[in-house]
């Protein structure tokens, strides 16, 4: 009976064929580690998103006046409101440091070269998206953080020459942050950027699914193929990476759930203090921060002295990414048989990452610029020396096959 | 437009928000005592609301959650009248009486709404705030405060804690600046209550506070404790199924 409707499906759409081709006959070298958690686990985030998002939309209301209202009224009056409202919230964060993670794995074992630049592009829209998503999506409880980081974060755009003016105008949709703006935010956040979002996703997996999956040896496992065509030192991904990574996501709730019921706020880092108070034009707020995921690039424009040289600084220092297929031109993909420098390099980067993200939260102070500057040249000093060494770089002889 | 932007930029330095770096004494705050939150929902009515409101939060949520009936909540909260003139219901939400015009006219500013403001200052500040206002001719309510630097709220609860004038002793520090620094407060005219019984007070009112900010606080802490627990059931289950799948992988 269910054999037969499956059968009556699958000669009108591609149904076995798409599960087989995806899952049950996708086959993943068997030495993922822990990092490889991660990409599953961003797709969880995705989905909580916009789950989470579309009942936050039942009750939020997009309008200056009310909106602050009716954040607080989801808090009070609706049943279960707060939860879907921090769950929401927690999200947000939990999908940077699942993104961040996924992306040091990334450089960690060269999953973005060749044949795997195109995921890694994708995977850079993806996270450019995600960045103008949590920005627009920050506006709309209509705090005095939402307004003042908004504020500050599109006057960026005033710094360019000639269009940049005109072009913080065409954004905000009024002199100021408005209420037009607060509309125009909550359009993008929750209609376009969404959909853009889930087509980069689509594109991400597809382009991984053509190429398969890199892993921590950085050893192809396609060269290395038994009498019917199938990887030896692949397994099918289901069943036994699903249920592998039903473990993660378990795990990862564990700590969202932490997070959530016990510290909501995150100290003031996740939902910032002054933002419980309604967005006021006429106060600015004593210290006004970005969120912690957008500090490392905040530190970086205020490093540089001059608005706009700072404003390219901090947009260089994201590109830069998009180019790093090309930047790193050695052969060798996994760590575990790079150089010393190599190494040590990528130390730095996630020590000057780490760094700047502390900086950009702090008030600036002579002492705090001067360290924001030189981790700064650390952070773009990685993508030089990458260059300058990854062509002759001393690596060790990589593996045939996948033995640990 | 350009008027606004004018005045916009004019306001802007002008405006920062006074906050500080005033030591702050630490609030006891303790959400389960509810004894302390019904006396501070008293206070905090009586008080507090006629000029504050906490338009964000309704008379019977307090009710329900401190264990309060209707009627108690209708004769210790309510005070205000619709616009019919009949006694505000217990239903609404815990609006102010006063005008913003009338407010900006008496006071020179909006008077800020007070629902969430524990989670915008933290306890702390509150409970500091309200405990160090002292007597400054300078000032045009005669009052200014430790915590909050040329405050323009008067002391509204001057009768109970008495007027306190402060302390300063001239310091120079490195530079060879002279500046002010506060020492202690001295008692110039007593209120009706004892300095401890006046700390008691304002604890309840800010434990109260810390309540209205998120009302839904402990029911969150409980439920989350629930919900860990079942993660980490599953989470045993799910490694159990990950060993078993697993075990012809080498």
């Amino acid at each position: 009976m269910l054999q037969g409707l499956l059968n009556w499906v699958d000669d009108r759409f591609p149904l076995t064929k798409m599960w087989n081709e995806h899952l049950a006959e996708y086959y993943a070298p068997k030495n993922f580690n822990f990092w490889y958690f991660f990409g599953s686990l961003a797709l969880l985030v995705l989905v909580i998103q916009i789950i989470s998002g579309i009942f936050l939309t039942m009750h939020y209301k997009p309008d200056g006046a009310t909106a602050f209202a009716s954040v607080e009224y989801i808090m009070r009056d609706v049943p279960y409101g707060w939860l879907i409202r921090y769950i929401h919230s927690t999200g947000a964060t939990a999908f940077f440091v699942v993104v961040y993670l996924h992306m040091f794995r990334g450089l960690m074992y060269g999953s973005y070269k060749q044949p795997r630049e195109l995921i890694w592009l994708f995977g850079m829209f993806i996270y450019l998206v995600l960045m103008a998503e949590a920005f627009m999506g920050y506006l709309l409880p209509w705090g005095q953080m939402s307004y003042w980081g908004a504020q500050v974060i599109i006057s960026l755009f005033g710094a360019l020459p000639i269009i940049g003016e005109p072009l913080t105008l065409w954004i905000r949709g009024d002199y100021v942050i408005s209420d037009a703006t607060l509309n125009r935010f909550f359009a993008l956040h929750v209609i376009a950027l969404p959909i853009v979002l889930l087509g980069l996703v689509v594109a991400h997996i597809l382009a991984l699914h053509e190429v398969g999956s890199n892993n921590p040896e950085g050893v192809e496992i396609k060269k290395n193929k038994d009498a019917n065509g199938i990887p030896v030192d692949g397994i099918p991904f289901h069943p036994y990476y699903t249920v592998k990574d039903i473990l993660g996501v378990v795990v990862f709730l564990i700590f969202f759930s932490a997070v959530l019921f016990f510290m909501p706020e995150g100290g003031g880092y996740m939902l910032e203090h002054a933002n419980f108070i309604p967005s006021d034009p006429l106060k600015t707020p004593e210290h006004i921060a970005p969120v912690w995921y957008f500090t490392p690039f905040y530190a970086i424009l205020r490093a540089v002295p001059d608005k706009l040289f700072g404003v390219i600084a901090m947009g260089a220092a994201i590109v830069v990414l998009f180019l790093l297929p090309w930047i790193d031109q050695c052969k060798v993909k996994s760590i575990r048989y790079r150089s010393v420098i190599y190494k040590a390099n990528l130390t730095a980067f996630v020590i000057s990452f780490l760094v700047l993200g502390w900086l950009g939260m702090e008030p600036a102070t002579p002492g705090k610029t001067l360290a924001a500057q030189f981790f700064s040249l650390v952070y773009f000093g990685f993508f030089v020396v990458l260059y300058v060494t990854s062509k002759n770089e001393k690596t060790k002889p990589v593996p045939e096959r996948i033995t640990k | 437009m350009r008027n606004l932007l004018i005045a916009f930029f004019l306001f802007v330095p002008s405006l920062v928000m006074a906050a500080g770096g005033a030591h702050l004494d630490h609030a006891p705050i303790d959400l389960t005592d509810t004894d302390s939150l019904k006396r501070g929902a008293k206070s905090f009515a009586s008080y507090c609301l006629s000029c504050h409101s906490a338009e964000y939060m309704r008379y019977n949520r307090i009710g329900s959650d401190l264990g309060m009936t209707d009627v108690e909540v209708a004769q210790d909260l309510v005070s205000t009248r619709d616009a019919k003139g009949e006694k505000t219901k217990i239903g609404e939400l815990m609006k102010v009486a006063m005008t913003e015009d009338y407010a900006k006219q008496a006071f020179g500013t909006k008077i800020p709404g007070l629902s969430v403001i524990a989670r915008a200052k933290g306890a702390d500040y509150l409970y500091t705030y309200l405990r160090t206002f002292y007597l400054d001719d300078s000032r045009p309510t005669g009052m200014n405060n430790i915590a909050f630097a040329d405050v323009g709220m008067p002391h509204v609860l001057w009768e109970l804690q008495g007027l306190q004038k402060a302390n300063y002793k001239t310091e120079t520090d490195a530079d060879g600046n002279e500046k002010q620094v506060f020492v202690n407060m001295e008692m110039v005219k007593p209120g009706k209550l004892s300095k401890e019984e006046y700390d008691a007070f304002v604890a309840d009112l800010v434990n109260f506070m810390v309540y209205m900010g998120e009302p839904v606080q402990l029911e969150r802490k409980s439920l989350g404790i629930k919900v860990l627990i079942f993660l980490f059931i599953l989470a045993i289950l799910a490694y159990l199924l990950k060993k078993e799948y697993w075990k012809d992988i080498h």
